[in-house]
Order: structure tokens, then sequence, then C-alpha cells
């Protein structure tokens, strides 16, 4: 069970949290503009690296606020949490 | 290939059992195949070995980075089942049942497939609607489907609790007598071996560390021993997939989650078949060693550890209880993840990519295990040929751009 | 039986409390500070099972959790029934009922035994080359009869009336094993002033300490010092089972397993789940046995087992014993042995020239000691009779026997010690194996995790050095037979020759070779086994085992019960129960409820002799004939405030509600971005910047989730704010041509007219008193109000309209009548008309979808290609051929009466009622292209045969003209 840094709460469990899967995806600005396959990206393409993954989690049993995270997803540490809106930090790696 | 029997296990005993032949050999790659199969578990194994029956194609190696069968193949709860609402779904999945049905004669090789009936439990009125709604679609798609009372749920599984107070009483359940369980390694061994009878060549502890293209085209396969060219390559990385499309700069509409599972230590049997509940969440049956065997959720992030949270497992459990209260004293004896990828609509993609002679089989989620031998050989036919067989043709790249899904999970999970 | 094995004096055993416990039927007697094993080897009793596979005798072999032999079936009374205990760390208590496991017809004699003389024909993986023919006799012959012989202890018939609860801690250290390392290991956090806790699994501190002839005083000066550390918890009787990610650490307390008659008040079992920020691994070794011909047998026992039982519990394990080594510890156990009256007969040491302190002693105590030398087979039924021991040649072989076999009722055995790395290993700690000890050691560790002691494969605390041994994996056998066993698992009766047999067949990676023998896969987990099996496949192999690598240690060390893991949730408390606030009126007045997501919702109200058609019946009619009362409290409710509520509601419905003006309410239908509907309700506009939504029952927490999403992530220069308020208001919808007659006289300070209160409109008003609001919304096409009142009130006034609508005949009506008025008039149930691939325009809802105002979520979504297509699926009625009969909710409609089997399907039955008010069935499907299908005739094909003939319509059955909604 992950331990989660809530920036506005502290430390809590990951039952106390939802993850909502990769962050910085960007909804198209001009949806009636974006081809099919580009809706398609935004919709359903992701990432799902091995290593370093950018993601959105949510408080949700908590302060309910949104915050990103940066984890590894192979040894499952999380390596930062930066709020929401922001560019993710430089961790040096990939 | 020397045919297993009694009596050949007969005349092995007058030796001491030490001249069985190799199940299949440990060769070297060659600079060059006709076909290679990227990932060498139950889906791979199979496709290489209909490429050889079925298509005469034996000029193949399946390349795999571990041990042959030692992803979500060895990792599954093993349930076997096709009464899937969808035709497409259906399709593949029944396709695969009959295939499993002759799956141990056809290989000479005993996967222990077991058809002791695959019951899904209904718990309230919604459950009920879903339920009945695959069962009559199951019998127009010639799959057995049949509906239960509590009562006679209980008598086709007497642990089963139908306590009407129950948090969530059994209101009924669906049966698919012809599904069942196999045993996992037996699938990809079984496989391994028909397929390097015929030629093929596995090439184990060989991670394969990118895909070559010229321009749109495939051209082979870097790996750790090095290049070995191909002009038609088949991913079939489940848990892997988004990491090695990835290499052939190949987005996909997947997501790679951990799925957990436990078995029990082994009791005597008084367990007669598998259970499902997607209410309650739970799965569970006991395997011929006599272990329970139960299956739990995914996690809810991506990750590629191979273990996940022990709350899934207790979320499980809780459920295995309020279904079966006699099983609280049992004891967990070993917990173990697995990787799925899962697509947006939970059904799978099998055929082309973007890239030419580039073919992918992927994103089975948590229920890949059961369509091995359909997928495989539909699978087979598609690198064969270039083009999908019937049966897999709905399963394109192509739908997530379309909005032609296949979305088994919408259609049973919504509640109101 | 009287106990013969027992010694004098001695032994941390309490003489005061003996103990009465049976086996197999047998009365016996120990005493308190007993195992249930150690009280079994003072009775004499070594054979205690039978094995998994060739059904061989087993005895008793270790002293701890990695037990692999002594399981036993444990009955403590009232349901309390446990397969597969082992004996070794089960505590004896008074009354205790010990079966032997997987024999027939009894432990002495078992017919199954008949498998060892067949055991040539059953090599590993002998399942998978044969009962392949004929193929029927898998499911009817041959499975059942693998099944019946396999499994070990019987699984529990009876609900378990025990309870178990989690304790959930934080603390700086968690220290896991309470031997001598773990001890300073606690010592040391605490004296810094940390949050320890201490877990041993264990009844008392000591550790390796507890087995020595003389327990060391410093355990007594620690345990009296870590007393008096506040901030250090010392847990006994805890195992620790799991090390997660992030210092997530599980462990599991035995609390009233050990007592014969506990505080009903008292969990049997509570399960610690830790967060520590540190953890020191404390656990020790495990000694390993030798995997030689004959090494089976009862009476084959690790040395340092027999020490524990000699020195701690005061058991004498045997009488004479040989004693096997390839290294200094068995010596200890030897002398130990031999000053407490076991006469040992030989030590056989392996090495060629063991020297040391130990050696020397044994020597000079008059210990025969054979060097360079093995114990190469063994005989004896039931017990250990004799050991072959034989010289070793310079290739490892066999030189011939030294002399003739020894006799002797114990054969102690030592081939090393494997440091206890199984949770350093779940920590995702990497393994390095040590070529001096030839065993695994905790090399990097991943998380904060610190090991100790042997743990660490620091022995400096033993007694006896493991290092230096001589490396023996496997002795040959002294007589070539294919009977010949020599034992890896014990537990699953792996042999070496099993393993041999995998490799010969090409399995080559060590997890091939597991599954393929199922070595290590017993209810031990290979404790004893793994490194033998590694080692072993290593030197078939000629590859160092460092190469052959490790295999991975999972959760959880020891078995863990299922009732432990789940605690608490169970029965009453497995999931919440929602109720609203009128529940117990609906629950006097007989209703029957269903669950609806977590909450209880009334489902329908029979009378005396109703069933639910009657009932349903009664309810429906009585809503178009006067007037009925639902309780729709259950609808999530989101009260939407600021600025910007407005805009924001414009991109989450698909309508426009730039002019929905105070007082007025609104339907309306979420998507999602991909066009697909997911939630739908009706919103009333407050004031300008304040808007008081509803939701579906079951979608309420995942709308109100999303839209708190899009908020702060995707429009966050929105200014809004979402509070769930569905359990402020308790909800009553008033529906039927009586509705404003019943209401009305209930109502202060807000007109009921129609002019004065259109319909979709809400006012706030005073109700029987009550603050609230009503709405003029309708889910039946009556005139209906929906009042809305303070939770705490939701009781009082029902009460009150069910008192005013006395003299209207109004009946009380649960979700079954709401469904069939609401299906009449063709309104979906998002969620039974959609599942999540259905659109507006499906739905024929295209009028809800605004042309001019901006984007929308699911606007995008439902231009693609596949959502625009003429042959979709879109929702009509159908009428039967024969009215009277009910189509089935799911059933599947075909353009062919009988056709042929797979069959074209082309729509299925989302909706299926009679309705009372039209005297027929009606029903609602999603058809293909069913917008211009009116007039059609389908069939629904059922499982009898039968094919039933439906007209396809508009999905309206009542009342067209809308005409009813005005009263």
């Amino acid at each position: 069970m992950l331990l989660i840094d809530c920036p506005h709460c502290g430390p809590r469990a990951e039952i106390e949290f939802r993850c909502g899967g990769e962050a910085h995806i960007a909804r198209p600005a001009s949806p009636e503009e974006t081809s099919d396959a580009a809706w398609r990206d935004y919709l359903y393409l992701r990432r799902s690296p091995k290593g370093l993954h950018l993601e959105r989690w949510n408080h949700i049993h908590g302060c309910q606020r949104w915050f990103n995270v940066a984890r590894d997803t192979v040894s499952d540490e999380i390596l930062a949490v930066y709020p929401m809106g922001s560019p993710p930090p430089d961790l040096g790696r990939t | 290939m020397q045919r297993y029997s009694i009596v050949s296990l007969a005349r092995n005993a007058l030796t001491g059992h030490r001249n069985w032949p190799q199940a299949w050999r440990s060769p070297e790659p060659r600079p060059e195949y006709d076909i290679v199969i990227i990932g060498a578990g139950g889906h791979g194994l199979g496709t290489a070995y209909y490429l050889a029956k079925e298509h005469g194609i034996t000029n193949v190696a399946v390349i795999e980075k571990g041990w042959l069968g030692g992803g979500n193949t060895g990792r599954n709860t093993t349930i076997i089942r096709s009464n899937y609402l969808y035709d497409e779904s259906a399709a593949i999945y029944d396709h695969s049942v009959r295939l499993w049905e002759g799956l141990s004669a056809e290989l000479n090789y005993n996967v222990m497939f077991s058809q002791r009936g695959v019951m899904m439990l209904a718990h309230n009125t919604h459950d009920v609607q879903v339920l009945k709604r695959h069962i009559h679609a199951n019998r127009l798609n010639g799959v057995d489907n049949e509906w239960l009372t509590p009562e006679a749920a209980q008598a086709f599984c007497p642990p089963l609790s139908i306590d009407r107070h129950a948090r969530y009483p059994v209101v009924g359940a669906a049966l698919q007598r012809r599904g069942g369980t196999a045993r996992h390694d037996a699938v990809a061994w079984g496989y391994a071996r028909g397929a390097d009878a015929r030629g093929v060549d596995i090439i184990q502890n060989c991670p394969v560390t990118g895909i070559r293209r010229e321009g749109d085209r495939v051209v082979g396969v870097e790996t750790a021993k090095g290049f070995i060219a191909a002009r038609r390559v088949g991913v079939v990385t489940a848990g892997s997939t988004p990491v090695v499309m990835g290499m052939a700069g190949v987005r996909m509409p997947l997501e790679s989650y951990p799925l957990q599972a436990l078995v029990s230590e082994p009791v005597k049997p008084v367990f007669p078949c598998v259970v499902m509940s997607n209410s309650v969440h739970a799965y569970i049956s006991q395997s011929d060693k006599g272990e329970l065997v139960i299956g739990a959720g995914t996690d809810q992030y991506v990750s590629y550890s191979q273990r996940g949270g022990i709350q899934i497992l207790e979320h499980t459990l809780e459920a295995i209880l309020e279904l079966f209260p006699m099983f609280s004293r049992m004891a967990m004896l070993r917990q173990w993840g697995g990787i799925v990828d899962v697509t947006p609509d939970r059904s799978p993609i099998i055929g082309k990519t973007p890239v030419e002679g580039l073919f992918v089989n992927c994103g089975w989620g948590t229920g890949g295990f059961k369509a091995t031998t359909g997928s495989a050989h539909v699978f087979a036919h598609t690198l064969a040929t270039g083009e999908p067989h019937k049966i897999n043709a709905p399963f394109t790249l192509d739908r997530f751009r379309t909005g032609r899904l296949i979305d088994e999970a919408a259609a049973a999970a919504v509640a109101h | 039986m009287a106990e013969n094995f027992r010694l004098a004096e001695g032994g941390r055993i309490d003489r005061e409390r003996p103990l009465r416990f049976r086996f197999n039927g047998m009365e016996m007697q120990g005493f308190a500070g007993d195992t249930l094993a150690s009280a079994l080897l003072a009775n004499g009793i070594h054979l205690v099972g039978r094995s998994f596979k060739y059904h061989r005798p087993r005895g008793i072999m270790t002293a701890g959790p990695e037990e692999p032999n002594a399981l036993l079936q444990l009955d403590r009374g009232g349901g309390r029934s446990d397969p597969n205990m082992r004996a070794t760390v089960v505590e004896l208590i008074d009354g205790l009922d010990a079966r032997s496991q997987n024999h027939w017809p009894s432990l002495g004699f078992d017919i199954g035994a008949i498998n060892d003389l067949l055991s040539p024909l059953l090599p590993a993986g002998f399942y998978y080359k044969t009962f392949k023919w004929p193929a029927s006799f898998w499911k009817s012959v041959y499975e059942p009869r693998i099944r019946a012989a396999a499994g070990l202890g019987v699984a529990p018939t009876e609900p378990d009336p025990d309870r178990y609860l989690h304790r959930h801690a934080h603390c700086d250290v968690l220290v896991v094993g309470g031997g001598p390392a773990g001890l300073d290991a606690a010592l040391m956090a605490g004296r810094a002033g940390k949050r320890v806790i201490l877990a041993d699994e264990q009844s008392e501190l000591g550790g390796g300490w507890l087995a020595r002839p003389d327990v060391p005083l410093a355990l007594a000066g620690r345990l009296t010092e870590l007393a008096t550390l506040p901030e250090v918890t010392l847990l006994t009787r805890t195992t620790v089972t799991g090390y997660y990610d992030h210092g997530y650490v599980v462990a599991l307390e035995r609390v009233t397993d050990h007592l014969a008659d506990p505080d009903p008040d008292l969990p049997r079992q509570r399960l610690w789940r830790i967060r520590a920020r540190e953890v020191v691994l404390a656990t020790g070794a495990i000694e390993r046995p030798i995997v030689f011909t004959g090494n089976d047998r009862p009476g084959v026992m690790l040395a340092s087992a027999a020490r524990a039982y000699l020195n701690r519990f005061a058991v004498r394990p045997g009488t004479r014993a040989v004693v096997f080594t390839n290294n200094d510890t068995a010596y200890v156990a030897a002398l130990d042995l031999a000053a407490r009256g076991v006469g040992i007969a030989c030590i056989v040491d392996a090495r060629a020239n063991p020297e040391g302190a130990h050696v020397a002693a044994a020597r000079a105590a008059g210990i025969r000691v054979v060097t360079n030398a093995v114990v190469a087979g063994t005989e004896g039924r039931r017990r250990i009779t004799q050991a072959a021991v034989a010289r070793l040649a310079g290739d490892g072989g066999l030189a011939g026997h030294l002399g003739e076999p020894m006799a002797c009722d114990l054969l102690l055995v030592s081939g090393g010690w494997n440091p206890n790395v199984s949770l350093f290993s779940q920590s995702r700690g990497r393994l390095r194996f040590d070529e001096r000890l030839q065993a695994f050691v905790p090399g990097e560790a991943v998380q904060a995790t610190s090991c100790v002691g042997a743990c660490a494969g620091d022995f400096s605390g033993f007694d006896g050095d493991p290092a230096p041994l001589r490396p023996l994996w496997a002795v040959p056998a002294d007589r070539p037979s294919v009977r010949a066993k020599a034992f890896v698992d014990f537990q699953n009766d792996v042999t070496a020759k099993d393993l041999g047999l995998a490799l010969t067949e090409g399995f080559r990676s060590i997890e091939h070779v597991k599954r393929y023998t199922t070595t290590g896969m017993g209810t031990d987990q290979g404790k004893t086994s793994n490194v033998n099996a590694l080692a072993l496949v290593a030197e078939k192999l000629a590859k160092p085992v460092a190469d052959v690598g490790t295999t991975t240690f999972r959760p959880p060390y020891v078995p863990l019960a299922f009732g432990a893991i789940v605690g608490h949730s169970r029965g009453a408390l497995f999931d919440v129960v929602r109720r609203t606030p009128m529940h117990e009126i609906a629950a006097a007045k007989g209703a029957v409820f269903e669950d609806v997501g977590t909450w209880k919702r009334a489902w329908y109200f029979p009378k005396p002799g109703e069933d639910m058609h009657a009932a349903v019946a009664r309810e429906t009619a009585a809503v178009r004939r006067t007037a009925g009362l639902l309780d729709a409290s259950t609808l999530g409710k989101i009260d939407v405030q600021g600025k910007d509520a407005r805009t924001f509601l414009d991109r989450v419905y698909t309508n426009a509600w730039s002019k929905l003006a105070p007082g007025m309410c609104r339907y309306g239908l979420m998507l999602g971005d991909d066009g697909f509907v997911m939630d739908d309700g009706v919103t009333a506009c407050l004031d300008d910047r304040h808007f008081h939504m509803t939701t579906t029952t079951g979608g309420a927490a995942r709308v109100l989730a999303w839209l708190e999403d899009l908020l702060q992530t995707e429009w966050p220069g929105l200014e809004v704010y979402l509070t769930s308020v569905t359990e402020e208001w308790a909800a009553i919808a008033i529906n039927g041509p009586k509705a404003r007659d019943v209401l009305a006289p209930l109502v202060e300070g807000c007109d009921l007219a129609a002019d004065a209160f259109p319909h979709m409109a809400w006012r706030p008003a005073r109700i029987a008193g009550i603050a609230g609001r009503i709405f003029r919304i309708s889910f039946t096409g009556e005139l209906a109000f929906e009042v809305n009142v303070p939770a705490d009130r939701g009781a009082e006034i029902l009460e009150a309209l069910l008192e005013a609508g006395r003299a209207h005949d109004v009946e009380l009506y649960g979700t079954e009548a709401m469904h069939v008025l609401r299906a009449e008039k063709g309104f979906i149930i998002v969620g039974q008309e959609t599942d999540g691939t259905v659109t507006p325009l499906d739905l024929g809802m295209d009028w809800i979808i605004a042309k001019k105002k901006g984007d929308f979520i699911g606007k995008r979504g439902l231009t693609r290609e596949d959502l625009q297509h003429p042959d979709r699926r879109q929702l009509v009625g159908l009428l039967t051929a024969e009215p009277e009969r009910v189509l089935e909710e799911g059933a599947q409609l075909t353009e062919a009466a009988n056709p042929a089997v797979p069959a074209r399907m082309v729509g299925h039955v989302t909706s299926a009622y009679h309705s009372p008010n039209l005297g027929r069935s009606i029903a609602l499907a999603l058809v293909e292209g069913g917008h211009g299908r009116h007039g059609q005739t389908l069939h629904v094909p059922m499982p009898s045969g039968q094919s039933i003939a439906a007209l396809v319509t508009k999905p309206l059955f009542i009342d067209p003209e809308g005409s009813r909604l005005h009263g």
C-alpha cells in the first residue's frame, strides 16, 4: 500500500486516494477542429511507461484535492509530488 | 517428438526416466526468420504452433525475455469460459473453448482442461438483467449459458451461502457448464513442445531491445543476442505491450496494471466448480492440487512491479467470506501479481498496426488465459496471410478512432 | 499414554500445569509451554502424517514455522476446525484434538502408500504425459481421483465462530524477531527515544537463546530494560507475514489460539498493519536438511530442532542418534543431547578435516566422529531404525560403506544454514549468494531495511559456526534402485531425481523446474527446500548457484487465515448500508427493499396476500388514478455555486443553461468525452450563481468526483464550488392527478396553481410547517411535485403527506412501480436503457443536444464515425402480439421467428413490464436502426424454443400529448 504525501494533508495511505491516470493530457482547445485520430489520442492513448510516470491523484477521502505525482512504475517509488497545472519537476530522468 | 502416454511412461520407468527427450530445444537464434514472435507466453507459443501446423510456416522464432510461460500465462487463475455478451466476443472466446476441448489430444500433452462449470452470481435486479441479457445472447450465438435459481446454484456449488439476509444475497446465477479451468503452465509447455517439434526456435532469456523499421515497414528486431531479421513480427507481450510497441514508435490505447491473485493451503475436494461475482468482486475455484484459487482485482495505478497492495486482496477475501463463510479459517498460502494490459473497452486488439509487417495481439486485460487457444489460432492466420481471420477482424486498433468499441465492461458494470 | 521421553527436569515448560490432549483419538499429556510437536515427542510420537504424493510416513522434522511434515488437523470445538496446522508452532492447550491427515484408513496403514510402490510410474510431471485417453475419462475418472488424492487436511464445514480485528500502527523502527540481535536493535532504537515495535513469532522473547541448555541472564536484563522504555511495544506470538511497499508491513498476532478458554471479548487473531519508517530484520536463520536416500523417515530431524526440543521443552527426541552434518553447529546439538542421556552413535561429518572447539569437544566427550563421510541410506518403516554410512570419494561419489549400518532411532541432520531472507526479499531487497555460507544473504536494500544477526549472515551469536562447511547438495545413493528416493521437498515429495528429470526434459529455468516438479510450492513455501533445489540444479547444470538465480519470496511468510485478513468486514459490516430518512416508515408499511448501489430502496409495498405483481399493479394504478408517494431521497444531489456555475453547467450538460431563470428547473444529460451517456438528472436554478443538481442514485459519487476533477484540473479558471448534499435532503415525489390536492393543504407561502407554479418550476415553501423546496417535476407523466425538506424532517413530512393523502386514496409506491410508470412514458433509466455504449441520438433525444452553444463534454465524441452510423441500436417501444405476455429484460430480438444458431440479433429488451394502466405488456428495447423500424414485427426466441412476436413502436405508450402532466 503506497504512502502518498498529499500536498495539503501530508502523508496518507493509498486507500484514501484515487488515481486519475496519466497527467498532462490536455483536452484539445478546439474539439471541433480536432481530427478523429487526434481525438482518439486524447481519449485513449496513454504512455504506460516502464519507469517514470507522471500521474494524477485525488485525495478523495481527505481534502478532495487533485495533484500530480511522479512515480517509478517498476519500483513504485514516489519521486515527486507537484501541483495541478505545474510542469513536471526535473528529476534528471525520463 | 516422442509420444507421451502411459506406455512411454512405463517404458521410461525401466530406465529410471533418464532417457526422456527434451520437451524443447534451447537453440541460438538464426540471423533471419520468416516470422518473429515476441513473447513466449501461451498466446505467442500457440501462435507459433498454429503457424507451423496449419500454415506450414516453420521458419519462425519465438523470442522471450525470460522463461517461456513466465508472464501472465503462469500467473493467472486459469478460468475458461465463453459466455460473453457481444457477438464478436462470443465468437472468439467460444472458438477458444472449442479448441480447449481438443487441446490435450492435439498437443499430446495433458493441459487438464476441466469443464467443471463457471457460475456467475446475480445479487440484485441489475445483475439479473445483465446476466439474462448474456444468457439470451449466448444461446442465440450457440454458447451454452443457463439461468439457475439460488437453490439450484447452491446445489451446484454446496459451499455457496444463499442466505437471504446476506448484505448482497444471491438472487440467481448464470451457469456455463462448458466453462472451467486448465493447468496454466501445461498450456505453455504443450504449445512450446509442439511448436519446437515442428521446427520453431524458442529463444529464451533474450530480451528484445528494439524493433527495426525501414520507413513504414518492419525489418526485424534488436535483441540481447543481436539483430534478427524478419519481414513479419508479431508482438504478443501482455503486460509489456506499451513498452514493446513503443520500440516501433507505435503508441497504444493501453495501460498496464497489476492484477493480483492468491491461493489457499491445499485441502481435500470442497469446491466443485468456478464461481464469479462481478458485484461483490470474487472469483474462486479449487485446483487439482487442492488449493482454493482466488482472483482479485487490479490495482488502480500503472505498474510493472508484479505486485500490488494488500488492500486489494483484503477486499476480495471479504467478498469470498460473504459468499462462503465457512472458508474463514482457510489460510492464504501465497499471493502474487501479474501485469495486465487494459484497453479502454476491455476487449483485445488483434491485428495490423500502422507499421507494415508488424502485428499485435494484446489488451486482453484480466481475461487473456481463456482465449489462449483461439487468440493464437486467429493470430497465426493473421501473421500467415497478412490479413485478419474473420473472428479477429472486429478487434482492430482502428475502432478507437471510429468509436466502434466492443465494450464488455460497460455492458456489465453500470449501476443505476 | 504416559510421557516416556520427558526429561525429569529443565526446560521452559510449566510442570505445574499438565495439559491433556488427543492425537488420533489417543489421550496424551503435555505441559503448558509445550508446542503440540514437543508434546507429541514427549509421548514418543514421531510419525505424524503422510506425504502428499507417495503417502510416505513422515515425522516431525523441525521446531519452527519451516516444518514441512507435521501438518495436523486441529479441532478446538464449536466449528473451530483448522487444517494443515504445523504442530511445531501450535501451542498446546488443554483439550486440543489433533488428527493426522492424508491417509486412509489410518496413519499406520495407508492404502495410498501404494503410490510409493508405483512411484517409478509417477515421476515429476507424470500427469502431463498421461490421463489423456480416452478424452471423456479426464472429467469422469482421472481428475476426480487425482483431486481426491490431493489436498491435505479438510476444509472447515461450519461458519467460523471467532472474531478477527485489525490494528493500524505507525512506528519509527519495526524490529522483526526477538532473538538476541533483535532485542539489541530494539534496545538501541528505544534508548534513542524512537517509537519501536518489536514483533516475535514465539510465545516468549529470546529466539535462539531459548534453545540453549541455560538461557543467558542477559535475556532477562534486556527484557527488563525494554519494559522501561515507554515508546517500545513488544509483541509476542506475532508473525510478520508481509513486507510491502513504502514501509508497509503486515503482522499476525495470535491472541487466543494458545488459550483453552479465552475471554470471549478477545479476538482470535489481530492483524497488525504497520507503517514503519525503518525496518530491522532480525529473523535469524533456518537450518538446511541434506538430500540423501531415505532422508524423510520419521526420526530424521534437523539437529537444531532436536536441540530445541531437548533444552527448551525437556524432551528427549530419541534414545540413540546418528548425527549427519557438514558444519560445526550440529556438534553443539550432539553434545547437548549426549549430556542429557541420548546416545550418540556417531557424528558423520562430510568435511575431510573438521577442526575447532566443538569438534574437539565432541571427540573429548568420547563421541565417535567419522569424517569425509555421509549417510547414504536409512531403514525403518514408521521410524528410522538404522543409517548406512559411506565414505566420500574424491569425485563426490561414494567410496564404499563404513562398516555395518548403525542402529538408531534418531538421525540429526545439518546441511548448513540459510539466513531467513524471506521478508528482505519481499521488500524488494536483492539477494546475494555467499560462497562461505553457501547460502543467500541480503544484498542491496531497496527500502529502509536493515538486517542484523543471522538474518544478515552474521552467525557470531550462534553456538557453533555454520561455516566452514562442505557443500553437500545431494548424496549419491548407496544402491541404485528405481525406488530409492532422496527428498528435496518433503511435503510435495520432490526428489533429487525429479529435479534431474526436469533438467533432462529441457526445463532449465529454476522457475520451470519449480513448477514442473512442484518443489517449494507446499505450505512451507520451500523454507527448507528451496536452496537445496537451487543448488542441485546449479550443480547439474554446472553453473554457479548465483547464475541459476533465486526464486521469488512472496507473502505471506506463513499461511494467514482469510478471516484475519478480512477482520470485521463481514456479515452486516461487509458493506455500508444507506437508508433514507423515511426507511422506517416504509419498513413499517411492509416494504420489500432492493439494493441500489449501497442504498436500500423500497421496491414495492405488498398488502397481505399480495405478490409483487399485485402490489405493483395497485401502486401504478393509484398514481394514474389518484396519486402516489415515492421516496426519492437516494437521488444524488450536488450544490453548485459560484459566479461561473452557469458556464460550468453549459459545459457538462448537452443542453443550454444560459437562459434558465431562477425558480426554474431543467432536465440534463451528461456524456463522457467519448459521446456516450453517463448520467442524467434535473437541475434547478436557485439564483443566478447557485444551482441544485440531481444525479442518478448509483451515479452520485462518480458524477461528483468527475465534476470536481474537471473543475480542478481542466477548468481551474472557473469559479465554481461543489458540495454533495445528497444526505442533507429528504425527497418525496407526489405523482398523480390528485397531487396538487394532496399537497396544497400542507403548503404555506407558495401558490401551487398551474399558472403560478408551472411544470419545471421550483419554489421555496413551508410544507407541514417545515421549510423546504417544492419542485414541479415528473418522472411519470402525471401532475407531480417533489418535496424536499431537511433530512431530519423527512419522516415527519412523509407522515403528514400520508395523512393528507388518506382522503384521496393515496398510495406509497416503490421503485418497481416507478419503473413501470416511467416506461409507460418512455423515460429512460441510465444504466438500464443505457450501458455505457449508448448516445443521446440512439435514445431519440436529439432535442437535448444544443446546436448553438459552444463546446460541451461529449460533443466532439458524438461526431465520430461510428456514433453517427444509421444502423446503431436505437430506443424503441415493443408491444407483444399477445398482450399478456411480458418479455424478459435482457432478451434478444431477431428478425426471423425461429432463426438458426448462430442467429443474427438486432437488439435487446432493456425494460419490460406488465402495465396495469394499459392492461397489457410493454417493453423498451434498443434495436439496430430502430427509429426506422416502427411498425415492423420482431421476434424474441426463448429457451423453450417458442418465439414471441412483438411490434416495434415509438417508446411512448400513454398520453402521447402529455396532457396528464397538467393534472
